[in-house]
């Protein structure tokens, strides 16, 4: 194990990626990705990265290229957010349908209008139906193990889809943290070099991507449905391994003091480390707070989630996006969805913070939980508020 | 856990210098975080920075709002940003001027700890140019106290390579000729 060092997030991501070999990068810069496009091509540059960096000249063409580049074998990889997520959006789904494993770290951060850099979870959101696996980051460290990890399961042969490493921007990217870089051995033995399922070759012609009318349509949908869910056995396997060799331990959800808790707080992201102090702090005060962080997004944890909440009396989900006119948040959609059937579940609420970067701090957190603690009737359960807002 | 905000302009540095406390910090066997104040950056518009130290690892992501100690990298801020909101009571301000500590307490209207020392004049004279960002690493560590120059030399070598000596140079000048008012 490498020793705990000083690291810009974004740096330690690019190095992570670098210590996987990737045989190419397509990325096109954006704020708060850009360190990382800029880092693996200074890698590459310097000679210590032998891979083929593509300067595409947008993220449409990033994506596009790492679609050709994987098809043909290649282990590739690429980074974006927000527009440029967006602007990929179109071949998201392509690539996971030809079963691609590409693997892209996301700087989550906010969709215009009005332009805004900061961080929300507005960019990977619309991504949710895309076929993808998504992996959410809480800290540096998380960032550089999940990337790392993220071809492991990508390119296992009982998944061949593509991984969404997502990292929350400014939050995460822009910050220096201690973290430990495995090393060059490690990762080696960790992770096998990539053997694809098929590869484009003009001496051994395959086709990728075909045409397919109403005949098979319906059979493609489902398998790549089953291929999503079915990518958790392998998720769980290879962080189960990496617990073993790294000792440190991935789930798709995991928990902080919510065994006994009455009243439970879930986030996604970067916003985990920090919810957690005002547990510690409502603790202090005797108040049965608890945390549940949301790890995997894709294929969603149904079984994980009922099992943490179960005994909760409220829950409170937190969400870094807006379904305008819909059911609520995201987040809270599909936990609402995912308890609908349960006899035994907690009165669920939702609050909408941390949008285009506000910040949201311990006070914020304790705050939230004091309000839902207080609401004994129950009044703002079942639907979504939006946390701090002025009117 | 001490929390420093750092002002200055944009281009002046201040990112530069929370980037290399971290990085040293860390290789000193502690837990720190360095970040810029998010967002889009103008040459010389005001700016801050931020670090965080601790002895047990740091778990705190929101923003820095009750700093235990203001680094002002440009007096010129003083009048124009409010450089000590928030600060913690008992907490400190350093401030590269060649003013001393009694004029900045009167300029701020403040009682508390000020600290001064020339950092600009410290960088034209070891450098030979007026950036003074590394150079207030120096007052910096003196005022904090938590870990000595030498924990510097490793981060300030591979950031500046042949130039590094220059900057270690003025950041000795600068923990040497600070002047402190508790």
């Amino acid at each position: 194990m490498g020793k705990r060092v000083g690291l810009e997030v974004t740096v330690a991501v690019a190095e992570a990626v670098a210590l996987c070999r990737i045989d190419m990068a397509g990325v096109y810069p954006i704020t708060p990705q850009s360190h990382i496009a800029e880092h693996l091509s200074t890698l590459v540059a310097d000679g210590k990265l032998d891979a083929e960096f593509v300067t595409v000249e947008s993220e449409h063409s990033a994506m596009s290229a790492v679609i050709g580049s994987s098809g043909a074998g290649a282990r590739s990889y690429t980074a974006t957010s927000s527009q440029g997520l967006m602007l990929m959006h179109e071949l998201l789904p392509i690539a996971s349908a030809m079963r691609l494993p590409i693997t892209m770290a996301i700087a989550n951060r906010a969709v215009s209008g009005p332009l805004n850099i900061l961080n929300d979870h507005s960019d990977i959101m619309p991504q949710r139906d895309a076929g993808w696996i998504v992996v959410f980051a809480e800290n540096g460290q998380e960032a550089i193990d999940l990337s790392i990890q993220a071809f492991k399961i990508a390119e296992h042969k009982d998944v061949m889809l593509p991984v969404s490493v997502n990292i929350d921007g400014f939050q995460l990217t822009h910050m220096v943290e201690p973290v430990e870089m495995p090393t060059q051995e490690e990762v080696d033995q960790f992770l096998p070099p990539f053997v694809p399922h098929a590869t484009l070759h003009p001496a051994r012609p395959v086709t990728m991507g075909a045409f397919a009318m109403s005949d098979y349509f319906t059979e493609i949908m489902k398998a790549k449905d089953e291929a999503v869910k079915n990518s958790k056995k392998v998720i769980l396997e290879v962080w189960d391994e990496w617990e073993k060799m790294f000792d440190r331990s991935y789930k798709p959800v995991e928990t902080y003091q919510a065994d006994d808790a009455d009243v439970l707080l879930l986030t996604m992201g970067s916003m985990g480390e920090t919810a957690q102090l005002a547990i510690d702090e409502l603790r202090a005060k005797g108040v049965k707070a608890g945390l549940v962080k949301l790890r995997l997004w894709r294929p969603f944890p149904f079984a994980e989630i009922k099992a943490v909440v179960k005994n909760a009396k409220k829950l409170i989900v937190t969400d870094r996006a807006v379904s305008f006119g819909g059911p609520g948040g995201p987040v809270f959609s599909e936990i609402k969805s995912a308890l609908y059937a349960e006899t035994q579940r907690p009165t669920i609420y939702n609050y909408i913070y941390g949008l285009g970067g506000r910040d949201v701090t311990v006070h914020d957190f304790v705050g939230m939980f004091e309000k839902i603690i207080a609401d004994t009737g129950n009044v703002a359960a079942d639907t979504y508020v939006f946390w701090g807002v002025r009117e | 856990m001490i929390e420093v905000r750092w002002h200055g302009r944009g281009g002046q540095g201040a990112v530069t210098s929370v980037e290399l406390l971290a990085v040293s910090a860390i290789a000193a066997g502690k837990y720190a975080q360095g970040f810029p104040s998010f967002g889009p950056e103008r040459r010389g518009a005001p700016v801050a920075a931020f670090t965080r130290i601790d002895d047990k690892k740091i778990n705190v992501r929101s923003g820095i709002y009750e700093p235990d100690i203001v680094l002002v990298l440009d007096s010129s801020l003083i009048g124009l940003v409010n450089v000590i909101d928030g600060l913690k009571p008992g907490g400190k301000i350093i401030v590269n001027t060649h003013k001393t500590p009694e004029e900045i307490r009167k300029d701020l209207n403040f009682n508390g700890s000020v600290a001064t020392v020339d950092g600009t004049g410290i960088a034209r004279k070891e450098m030979g140019v007026p950036i003074a960002n590394t150079t207030m690493i120096g007052a910096l560590l003196k005022v904090i106290g938590i870990m000595g120059l030498d924990a510097m030399k490793e981060s300030v070598e591979h950031r500046f390579g042949r130039i590094a000596q220059k900057n270690l140079n003025a950041m000795k000048r600068a923990y040497d000729e600070i002047k402190i008012l508790n």
